[in-house]
């Protein structure tokens, strides 16, 4: 119990995805809660990483995890760019209201 | 021991802040609750030993995208309470996926272990007596170059298209329109003066004034009386 392995990282590591999953469900429909579960997501998955790159003694999970940063950094750059002249032209961000491209 | 209470510590609060960021009914609260959140991810990758990540995580996390998320956040003059409508209606669907999801995550932990042989695949073991980040360094910068370079574009793209997109232009910035320039056909006819005459003033192109810019003659009269007998003579 008080010695940390890779088992209590990968458990907290899962309970930050279920809960960036459930707040997708949860905040329908404001874009940027979206995009912030988003990030815990992400998050969730740097943690993995790391966890399984400590365990192993393999510095690639890390530079992994420093690419799966690079990305996420750029998705909510470009994300945050979307909404802010979605809003701009439609005056609301609601993702129901977001429907332009549906086919 | 202080290692593992650490742990414990960053743990809840890292999970409690994350419960606050998707359930919070301000987003100004869920950003902020965010940020918490990565300042306990980055104590748990420093507990696991990754130092670099944990620093680049407050450096790129902290203080670039949680910023930009509040600055967003902030400016956007949203209802957010109308957004928040159907926030009980799929609160159950959320949390069955979630407990269905988290359930399946769990089999997947207890039934795993590490393949017999997963010491000598590693690819780039940890070497001993080098600190995280000179270690890091020297695998990126070698086996992982492209891929460094790849991540260096996707940045570059992403800052290039966040610009293109909420760039709004006012039409204050003078700037060059090559069709145009290239486009342009010269109008200028050329003058013959007499020979001998010397050149006038007529001969001299000059541009045109500015249109806004027109003569007030009523002021002009007013006091051009006495400029008239001044040096009028000149003229006549």
């Amino acid at each position: 119990m008080l010695t940390i392995g890779l088992a209590h990282y990968l458990t907290v590591g899962a309970i930050l995805f279920v809960l960036g999953v459930f707040g997708i469900f949860m905040n329908r429909k404001n874009v940027i809660v979206i995009l912030m579960s988003i990030e815990l997501i992400l998050l969730s998955v740097n943690l993995n990483l790391v966890a399984f790159s400590s365990k192993l003694d393999d510095l690639t999970g890390q530079v992994f995890a420093m690419f799966i940063l690079t990305v996420a950094a750029a998705e909510a750059a470009i994300g945050l760019a979307i909404v802010v002249i979605y809003f701009r032209n439609h005056g609301s961000i609601e993702v129901e209201d977001i429907s332009a491209l549906k086919g | 021991m202080i290692a593992a209470l650490a742990f414990y510590l960053f743990a809840s609060i890292l999970i409690a802040s994350a419960v606050m960021v998707v359930t919070s009914r301000n987003p100004v609260h869920s950003v902020l609750y965010l940020i918490l959140a990565f300042f306990n991810a980055a104590a748990l990758f420093l507990i696991a030993g990754a130092e670099f990540l944990a620093m680049i995580l407050v450096i790129v996390y902290v203080g670039a995208v949680a910023v930009l998320f509040l600055f967003v956040v902030m400016m956007l003059d949203v209802d957010f309470v109308q957004l928040r409508e159907g926030f009980q209606r799929y609160a159950p669907i959320g949390a069955i996926i979630g407990g269905i999801l988290f359930l399946e995550l769990l089999f997947v932990l207890g039934t795993w272990q590490f393949a017999a042989d997963a010491a000598e695949l590693r690819l780039s073991p940890t070497p001993a007596g080098v600190s995280n980040t000179k270690a890091l360094g020297r695998i990126i910068y070698t086996d992982y170059i492209f891929l460094f370079q790849a991540a260096g574009l996707i940045l570059l793209v992403a800052m290039i298209g966040a610009i293109v997109l909420t760039l709004r232009d006012k039409h204050h910035s003078k700037r060059q329109n090559i069709a145009v320039q290239v486009a342009r056909t010269s109008e200028l006819t050329m003058a013959q003066p007499a020979l001998g005459e010397g050149i006038r003033r007529e001969d001299i192109l000059r541009p045109l004034p500015p249109p806004s810019k027109a003569p007030k003659p009523v002021a002009h009269h007013g006091h051009g009386h006495d400029d008239d007998h001044g040096h009028g003579g000149g003229h006549h």
